[in-house]
């Protein structure tokens, strides 16, 4: 009776968000992460416009769009960081939308910030630790560490390691923040603008790395403005342009399609 | 078992703190028989503000929310203490008071914990003010007096029941800020955001740790109701309850339990000679001291002690030598 209610009251819910019509997004049957209608405004503007999408098991999915287009502001209505105003979001078949970030992480997933979250006054080893021991629950000090130890290494981050996390190259921030997730153990990671920022040689380690968290069995969602990049990674790509998801594709089709290429270079131009 | 371990006797250092808390306790107990009979109260008073710092320093050094709550946990406990103080055992009441601040600090955190910064802290003052007033119109209401008299008890009972709570206080923290919970909540002053990303429930963390720190209060308020003999609602839950631990412990300094601590006994000494010497200026001196020392020390004592070795380390042409 109460599911039914909650059904109307979505249903209701979805019809003013201002959607054309009611979903009729139907998921592909390998979908780990599923939203559904994804709405969210800040004031009287519309950051992220009834948004359907899935994140498929083992991919490397490719989240691009101009500046504002609200990347990150799905992101942070996926990591539950931000409340959803319509719409559901599924993960691994439940529901997450509503639980806050802690319980999502608890259940496998794994983020970055565009502007890198860290912990200034811990160390690098503590940093990561921290993810160690509060991602799985009861986790001995002991394991932390040995897990801490093997995603330095992982990630690359030996030489850094004496260095105060505030005087960190930005880029070098941002490993930490990914290794910090990795040490959570999830079974999904979204990495927000990565390689941001980064000297071409640089940005071929940060694809090194991407790759290498896909090979150890994570599916990876990741933001990027780094057209090299992300067409040499992604298996899939999806575009965001005020809000609306206007493209889908393989990194073939996203490079040929006419929208996509007019909203980039008409906006560059 | 292995975190008391780990807090205790886990390196020398933590053995040598182990030690002088147990020997300044020893002392601070046989220490009355030498001096004065004034001697119990102000030291009753200066554990009691040791106590209170300590507390706000648990909770709000650590998370970086600045409360304003510590005349209402401690006027919670004066409160009881008038009310049941005549018919228990003043340990029994004491007991109560702390249940009761812990109790008032859990729903309230769960009210307000959900605010960030200033917010938070108007808030947190604001509360101090409603339970003086709501207090005053209960009183007026079904009693048709204001404030109510508490039983007294001697001054060394009195000094003995604040330096228990001071006691397992301690013994307390100390193990705390090196448990996970501590960790929990060293996250959350330093990146909320991020704690909570990697699996900190931070709302549970800053909820309990805000009714843990109140619950001290609430017993060392009911202890100290006892040597006024009498509480209203402008003795329970005057703000400057709630002002002098932020200060004790920001002159200390919030990096360890000894900063606090030090704090208090500065401060109420000085508090206690000025109301004696120079009572007519005592506000405006006092004022003065705390611009003082939050434009000059936001470190704490412990900080400016901490940088004055760290340049005595450096050589001559700066260069760091050894680890600073
Ligand atoms: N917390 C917030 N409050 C108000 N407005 C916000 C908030 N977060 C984002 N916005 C607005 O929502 C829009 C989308 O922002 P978002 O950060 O999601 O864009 P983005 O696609 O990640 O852009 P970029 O490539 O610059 O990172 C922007 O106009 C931004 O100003
Ligand atoms: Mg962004």
């Amino acid at each position: 009776m109460s599911d039914l209610n909650e059904i109307l009251l979505e249903e209701e819910a979805a019809a003013d968000c201002g959607c054309d019509e009611k979903s009729t997004f139907v998921p592909d049957a390998d979908a780990v992460i599923v939203g559904t209608n994804l709405t969210k405004r800040f004031g009287g503007m519309t950051a992220v416009d009834c948004v359907d999408f899935e994140l498929r098991e083992g991919e490397i999915l490719g989240l691009i769009g101009p500046n504002g287009a609200g990347k990150s502001t799905l992101f942070n209505l996926v990591s539950g960081f931000l409340p959803i105003d319509v719409g559901t979001i599924t993960f691994n078949g439940v529901k997450i939308s509503g639980l806050n970030p802690d319980r999502i992480c608890h259940l496998g997933l794994g983020r970055t910030f565009q502007a890198a979250k860290n912990f200034p006054d811990m160390n690098i080893f503590d940093n990561i630790r921290i993810g160690a021991l509060f991602g799985i629950k009861g986790k001995s000090y002991e394991q932390a560490d040995i897990e801490t130890e093997e995603i330095i290494k992982f990630v690359g981050l030996e030489k850094y390691l004496k260095m105060a996390v505030p005087d960190l190259p930005l880029a070098i921030q941002k490993q930490l923040e990914v290794a910090r997730a990795l040490a959570t153990k999830p079974t999904v990671i979204m990495l927000d603008e990565l390689m941001a920022g980064l000297n071409p040689a640089e940005v071929d380690e940060a694809m090194a790395l991407v790759r290498k968290i896909r090979s150890g069995g994570i599916t990876v969602l990741m933001i990027e403005h780094v057209m090299k990049a992300i067409m040499a990674i992604c298996d899939r790509i999806i575009v965001l342009h005020h809000g609306r998801l206007i493209a889908e594709g393989t990194p073939d089709e996203i490079a040929n399609n006419p929208e996509v290429i007019e909203i980039y270079l008409g906006g560059e131009a | 078992m292995e975190l008391l371990k780990r807090s205790f006797f886990g390196g020398k250092a933590a053995k040598i703190q182990f030690f002088a808390i147990i020997i300044a306790i020893v002392v601070l107990f046989f220490v009355p028989n030498f001096g004065s009979a004034y001697l119990p109260l102000f030291l009753a008073w200066v554990i009691t503000y040791a106590v209170m710092s300590l507390a706000w320093t648990l909770f709000s050094g650590k998370t970086g929310y600045v409360s304003l709550a510590s005349a209402a946990f401690y006027g919670t406990g004066m409160y009881v203490q008038a009310a049941l103080g005549s018919n228990l055992p003043i340990v029994v009441s004491m007991i109560i008071a702390a249940a009761a601040s812990f109790g008032v600090a859990f729903g309230i955190g769960l009210v307000t914990l959900r605010l960030r910064g200033v917010y938070f802290t108007i808030f947190t003052f604001g509360l101090s003010l409603f339970l003086n007033k709501f207090i005053h119109w209960y009183e007026v209401k079904f009693f048709h007096t204001k404030g109510h008299m508490v039983l007294a008890y001697d001054n060394l009972t009195v000094y003995y029941c604040v330096l228990v709570v001071f006691a397992i206080f301690l013994l307390v923290v100390i193990p705390m800020n090196k448990s996970r919970f501590g960790l929990a909540l060293d996250c959350i002053g330093q990146n909320e955001d991020s704690a909570q990303h990697v699996g900190v429930n931070t709302t549970m963390t800053k909820v309990l740790a805000f009714a843990v720190s109140a619950a001290p209060v609430g017993a060392v308020g009911a202890a100290m109701a006892t040597t006024i003999g009498y509480v209203d609602p402008d003795i329970a839950f005057k703000l400057l309850a709630s002002f002098m631990p932020v200060l004790m412990a920001i002159f200390g300094g919030t990096h360890s339990v000894y900063g606090p601590i030090v704090g208090a006994i500065v401060f109420y000494s000085l508090q206690d000679y000025l109301l004696r010497e120079l009572p007519g200026a005592y506000m405006i001196i006092f004022g003065c001291v705390m611009v003082a020392v939050i434009l000059l020390m936001p470190k704490g004592i412990f900080g400016v002690i901490d940088t004055i070795i760290a340049r005595r380390k450096r050589g001559f042409d700066g260069e760091v030598i050894g680890d600073v």
